[in-house]
């Protein structure tokens, strides 16, 4: 049963963050914190669909997370949902179009090599 | 405050928010989570424990600086950069509920860290060059 919520969860976080990604990218950058501002952003992003489909997504994710922590200790829980991490790089360079360099390829098989050994 | 050294700063101010949201998150629903949940009803029962509403707050707090860091940084530069997340969980294990951590986990743990200072040397931000921001 384990297998089933980390491959939920996983499915749900990559599509939620890619659209999230997405969605703030069309955005563009918040420079003003203050709470009018923040407000207004929030505003902005509930019409924002790639937004909408981010928090569908995360809720998803969130309660299949939930269904995990109750059967699963969170050394084992955390650490599983860490393929993720491939996931939305191999994402982000084909999908998004980012410029993945050698520094961001190499660093991000480090933290899954390394999750993979913190992983009891 | 230069351009580069603005987003830099800013980068890792919202970037620190988000790590330390998403593990205190993560660590206050499990100590809040009863054993076993059987029915729909349990899960929303369960949000209402002390301990699940304060991970709870948490986690949105976590998924509102995560998308407010994406504003302007790029996905592949925010997903390894806020692993460093995984090795705080091991040590909160390591200092809270007195989990061991072996030789193999400080390994993957100085690998994280490895991962993580490689691309956190890099700019955030390389597709996001020419965004026009709605509130600006």
């Amino acid at each position: 049963m384990s297998w089933f919520w980390i491959a939920v969860i996983v499915a749900a976080t990559t599509a939620g963050e890619l659209m999230a990604a997405a969605g703030m990218r069309r955005h563009g950058e918040i420079r003003d914190f203050r709470p009018g501002a923040v407000g207004r952003a929030l505003a902005l992003l509930a019409r924002n669909r790639f937004v909408i489909g981010y928090v569908a997504a995360m809720a998803v994710s969130f309660f299949a997370y939930e269904g995990l922590l109750a059967i699963s200790d969170l050394s084992f829980a955390v650490p599983a949902t860490a393929v993720t991490c491939t996931l939305e790089t191999v994402l982000a360079r084909y999908i998004l179009k980012e410029r993945v360099n050698a520094m961001r390829w190499v660093g991000a098989s480090l933290v899954v090599l390394g999750v993979a050994l913190v992983a009891r | 405050m230069s351009e580069p050294r603005r987003l830099r700063t800013k980068t890792w101010i919202c970037g620190t928010v988000v790590v330390l949201s998403n593990v205190l998150g993560n660590f206050f629903m499990k100590r809040g989570l009863p054993a076993s949940l059987d029915s729909p009803f349990e899960y929303i029962a369960a949000l209402f424990r002390p301990e699940v509403s304060l991970g709870v707050a948490l986690l949105i707090l976590w998924m509102l600086s995560r998308m407010t860091l994406l504003s302007w940084a790029d996905l592949s530069y925010v997903v390894p950069v806020t692993s460093i997340g995984y090795v705080l969980v091991a040590l909160m294990g390591r200092i809270f509920l007195d989990e061991r951590i072996t030789a193999r986990n400080w390994l993957g743990i100085a690998l994280i860290v490895a991962g993580v200072s490689l691309v956190g040397l890099g700019t955030p931000q390389t597709a996001h060059g020419k965004t026009a921001g709605a509130e600006r």
